[in-house]
This record gives C-alpha cells, sequence and structure tokens, in this order.
C-alpha cells in the first residue's frame, strides 16, 4: 500500500455507468488512476475492460446510441472528461491510445509518428524532425528505423508496428496513454520487447492497460483492477491482488479457475 | 455398415462426372458470350481498316465517304468528357464523402441510398429528357458542349458515388480510430486519411463512369447535338493572356457515337466503312480507359493492403 500513499491521482472514474443503447456495459464504477503508474485492467472477456478504457478517450462518441452516467475527473483541472460540454477531441488530445491490433496508417514511419503533431498545428521540419526522433527512441523503435524513416509503417513487423503505434501516441506528450490489449495479436518475442518498453515509459507516462495476460498484468503494472460483469470486483496494488486478493472471486480468476 | 473400396470408387466417379459435365456446360456459355463479341470486334475492324489512316482523324466529315473523317467528333467527345469529369468527379466524390462519413444512419439517409444506387439504373435517355428541359431551356446553355457535359455528369453521378462509397468503406475502421484517437476531427480523419486511401478505387470508379459517358448516343441527340459539324469549337487555349477562354463551352458539337449514328443511318456503302472505322476508335478509347482504371486498382492495391 506504500505505492498508493506517495501517487498523486491523475483521474478518477466516479459512479460510472455506460450504455450500448439499453445494454449497461459498465455498472456504477470508481476506480483512480495514479500519476506515473501503470494501472492494469483484468478480467474475462466481455467484462467492460476495453469498453472502460475507451471511455477516457470519448472513443464511443463516435458510434451512435452509446451513453455515459457518472464521471471521469482527469486533474490538474478537475475537469470530467464525459461531460457534454468537453469536446472529446480535446479529451482526445490530452490522452492517446494504443490499439489492440497494430494500425499503422499506410504512410511512412516518419508521417505515423508526426501525424498527432500536425494535428496539433505543429508543421515546422526541424521540430517535427526533433519529436519523431524522441518518440521513436521512447518507443525503442529508433535504431531499427532510423535509415528508412520515409519508408512505408507496413513493411514493418508486426511487433515494430505496435511499437511505431506507441511512438505515434507518445510524440503527443499525453497526460495518460491507453493500452487495449497492445500484445494480443504480436508474438512472444515482440510482445516481451512490449513489456520492456512499458517498464521504461512507466516513470514519465501515466499508463492504463486492457490486457487479457494476467501474466503480463502482474509482470508490468503498480495496481490492477480485476472487473467481472461491467463491475469493479476488486482494485488493489497489483502485488495484493496476485499473492493475496481479497475477493475469492479475484483469486479464481487469477489461479485460472474461471475467465 | 461399412462400403467397399470399389464402392466408394464407383461413387466418386458419379460424382466427378456431374463435376466435369458442369465444367464443360459453363465453358461453353463462357464462349458463347466471348466468341460473339470478339469476332464482333474482328468484322468491326476488318470492315474499317480501310478507313483507319491519319486523315481519318485529321478530316471534318464530308459528303465523300472517302474524304470524311472525325476529326469533330473526336474532339467533341474530349471536350464533352472533360466537362463531364469535372462535374461529376467534385460532385459524386463529396456526395459520397458525406453519405459514408457525415450523414447520421437513419431512414432519410437510408432513402437516398437506395434511390442513389437506383438512380445508375434509370434509362439514359431519360436523363436526355431531364437535361434538355433544365440545361437547355430552363438554364438556356443552348446545345452546347456544356449542356451536353453536364447531361453526362448527371448520368455518371449515381456510378462516382457509388463506385466513392465503396471506396471509402473499404478502409478499416482502425484506421478511423487511429486517426481520430490523435485529435483529429472529422475532415481531418477524412482528408488526411480516408480521402487519400481511397483514391485508386475512386479514380477507378470515375473512369468506369466515363467509359460509360462516352459511348452514350440518346441523351445527346435529346440535347440536339449536330449531327454534321465541319468546324472546331473555339480552342480552350489561347495564344494571348490569360490563355485560356471559355467560349467553347457554349459551342455546338458532335461526338463519336452521333457521328457514328449518322454514317450508319446513310444509304451508301461507303458511310458504312466510316461508321466501323469509327467505332473502332471509340471502342479503343473505351478500352484504354478501362485498363487506365485496371491499372490504378492494380497498383493501387498493391501499395495497401489492410
Amino acid at each position: 500500500m506504500s505505492a498508493s500513499v506517495q501517487a498523486t491521482l491523475k483521474a478518477e472514474a466516479k459512479d460510472l455507468n455506460f450504455y450500448y443503447g439499453d445494454f449497461k456495459a459498465l455498472k456504477g464504477i470508481s476506480l483512480p488512476v495514479y500519476d506515473k503508474k501503470i494501472t492494469a485492467l483484468i478480467g474475462p472477456s466481455g467484462c467492460g475492460k476495453s469498453t472502460f478504457l475507451r471511455c477516457f478517450n470519448r472513443m464511443h462518441d463516435l458510434y451512435p446510441g452509446n451513453r455515459y452516467e457518472g464521471e471521469i475527473t482527469l486533474n490538474p483541472d478537475n475537469v470530467n472528461i464525459l461531460s457534454p460540454k468537453v469536446d472529446p477531441i480535446e479529451v482526445r488530445m490530452r490522452i492517446s491510445m494504443v490499439f489492440q491490433k497494430p494500425n499503422p496508417f499506410p504512410k511512412s514511419i516518419y508521417e505515423n509518428v508526426a501525424y498527432g503533431l500536425r494535428v496539433r498545428g505543429i508543421n515546422k521540419r526541424s521540430i517535427l524532425d526533433e519529436k519523431v526522433e524522441v518518440a521513436l527512441q521512447n518507443a525503442a523503435l529508433w535504431n531499427e528505423v532510423k535509415d528508412r524513416l520515409h519508408d512505408l509503417a507496413f513493411n514493418l513487423s508486426g511487433g515494430q508496428q505496435q511499437r511505431l503505434c506507441i511512438a505515434r501516441a507518445l510524440a503527443i506528450d499525453p497526460e495518460i496513454m491507453l493500452f487495449d490489449e497492445p500484445t494480443s495479436a504480436l508474438d512472444p518475442i515482440a510482445t516481451a520487447s512490449i513489456e520492456e518498453l512499458m517498464d521504461e515509459l512507466k516513470d514519465r507516462f501515466t499508463i492504463l492497460i486492457v490486457t487479457h495476460n494476467m501474466q503480463q498484468a502482474a509482470r508490468v503494472s503498480d495496481y490492477t483492477a480485476f472487473l467481472y460483469m461491467g463491475e469493479v470486483v476488486e482494485y488493489n496494488d497489483t502485488k495484493k491482488i496476485f499473492t493475496n486478493p481479497d475477493k475469492q472471486q479475484t483469486e479464481d480468476y487469477i489461479t485460472g479457475r474461471f475467465g | 455398415m461399412q462400403q467397399s473400396v470399389a464402392e466408394i470408387r464407383r461413387l466418386i466417379a458419379r460424382h466427378k462426372f456431374w463435376d466435369y459435365l458442369f465444367a464443360i456446360v459453363g465453358m461453353i456459355c463462357l464462349m458463347a458470350g466471348i466468341l460473339v463479341l470478339l469476332a464482333l470486334f474482328a468484322d468491326l475492324i476488318k470492315t474499317g481498316a480501310p478507313r483507319l489512316n491519319a486523315s481519318f482523324f485529321t478530316s471534318f466529315p464530308s459528303r465523300m465517304a472517302e474524304e470524311a473523317g472525325i476529326l469533330s467528333a473526336w474532339v467533341g467527345s474530349v471536350l464533352v468528357m472533360f466537362v463531364t469529369a469535372c462535374a461529376a468527379v467534385p460532385l459524386g466524390v463529396a456526395a459520397a464523402i458525406y453519405l459514408e462519413e457525415y450523414a447520421p444512419k437513419n431512414w432519410m439517409t437510408a432513402i437516398i441510398e437506395i434511390n442513389v444506387t437506383n438512380l445508375a439504373g434509370v434509362p439514359s435517355i431519360v436523363y436526355g429528357l431531364l437535361a434538355l428541359g433544365l440545361f437547355v431551356y430552363t438554364l438556356d446553355l443552348g446545345q452546347s458542349i456544356l449542356s451536353a457535359g453536364l447531361t453526362l455528369a448527371l448520368l455518371i453521378l449515381p456510378v462516382v458515388i457509388v463506385a466513392t462509397r465503396e471506396a471509402l468503406r473499404a478502409v478499416p475502421g482502425s484506421i478511423r480510430e487511429a486517426a481520430y484517437a490523435l485529435g483529429a476531427t472529422r475532415w481531418q480523419m477524412v482528408s488526411d486519411h480516408v480521402l487519400p486511401y481511397s483514391l485508386g478505387g475512386i479514380m477507378t470508379g470515375v473512369i468506369m463512369g466515363l467509359s460509360r459517358a462516352i459511348g452514350e448516343t440518346a441523351p445527346i441527340i435529346t440535347i440536339g447535338a449536330l449531327t454534321f459539324i465541319a468546324f472546331l469549337p473555339n480552342s480552350p487555349i489561347t495564344p494571348e493572356f490569360p490563355f485560356v477562354n471559355f467560349k467553347w463551352l457554349m459551342d455546338p458539337f458532335t461526338v463519336m457515337p452521333i457521328q457514328m449514328f449518322n454514317w450508319t443511318s446513310r444509304p451508301e456503302e461507303e458511310f458504312q466503312l466510316n461508321a466501323a472505322a469509327a467505332g473502332v476508335v471509340l471502342l479503343a478509347m473505351t478500352l484504354a480507359m478501362n485498363a487506365v482504371a485496371i491499372y490504378l486498382r492494380y497498383k493501387i492495391r498493391k501499395k495497401i493492403k489492410w
């Protein structure tokens, strides 16, 4: 519990309900997200963990019939990012996302990383060059691609593409990074490199990660929330969750008895 | 109860008989279609060959069959196609983008969508009548290249819209989400990503539409294209400043299929040769356009695979 004492709160979900049309996918979720920490969301398929993650950048606004209730407050300005008064684009400018399957644009490696910056109106070559390099270095991809920045991103391997997507999400210096099962489409070696990368990033970024892989949650995260049927069953320090969970259901899940 | 190997083999042989039979019947059906077309092409080329020389392309129509050419017809076709493309591409692409990316999905847009598809099947003469009333009389554009170009643009608009929508739809949702997640607005998402990535499909659709338009006769006759024209429209390019003029838009004109029609309706045998030769040229134009479309599709497919 010592970690949570010194950590500052970056965001907090308060009694969050979410509906896909009439279907209530999230039921009264309350969860803190601490600054410069990795928070993992685990749970069986369909438990709502991805749905919850996608609330943080208002991705649900893209599709009709979706509805939020409750709040997610984002610090330091303590704004409720789910409020209809807050432009989802503003939220997405502050909180970036890495998706389940690598989804680079069919553009060059350079343009993929630069796109988020271009959206923010940065078009000066020297600034872009520098930020693209820093982002690629942070994503541990620079050495592999520095000689072919203007090659198509599709020519990279799956793991490299995912690190490129991480670089793209990093380049804009986000306040929170959302990872939606970022390694589920990758082989074990690429997965290991992504996990290593997350470990390096956690001193500088706040990360919220959905994962199917419990070892992954145990390895990379500081805090873990176990979700089931749209509810948080248990939230605690990762160590505590994986060694001595409070709830029987959590223990059953992490020991592989269901899910 | 197990079947013996001999029984199984007999069974397979019987099944395979039907397999082969269908393959043969299918091949015959295919050949019936293809061979008839090829025979028509070959006949056309054989008949028209003696007329296919340089002067055929550089002469105006004439009362003497040997001296008659298709200069005014192919120039007319090119100019009309240019107007058609200029009108149909922006209208069609913008409409498709709106329908696909912006319009809310409700019963209104559903009705519009169904009707756009249906419009592609409206007989072209109906467009001709509509255009006669709208462009020629109401808007007083006369029996001009502009009227003809706009008429054909209306005709191919549904084709362009449908093709563009299909091209847009081929861009996966994950790419759209990637752009949105970086803070892009809808327009940034469309103009920076979806539109460039679907350009190959859009261009293919546009060219397919144009290659349909270039052979259209009925609507052009309806709006009153002349069948015998022994002069060229004003040149779009001028030697003096500002180097372009738009007088040609209002000039009378003829197009390739009308020139053909005119020659085929002549009693003299020699004019049939001219018609065949013009037919060969028109076919070559259409095939060339389709070839460009296929090439573009192939090239872009190779570059972008989702």
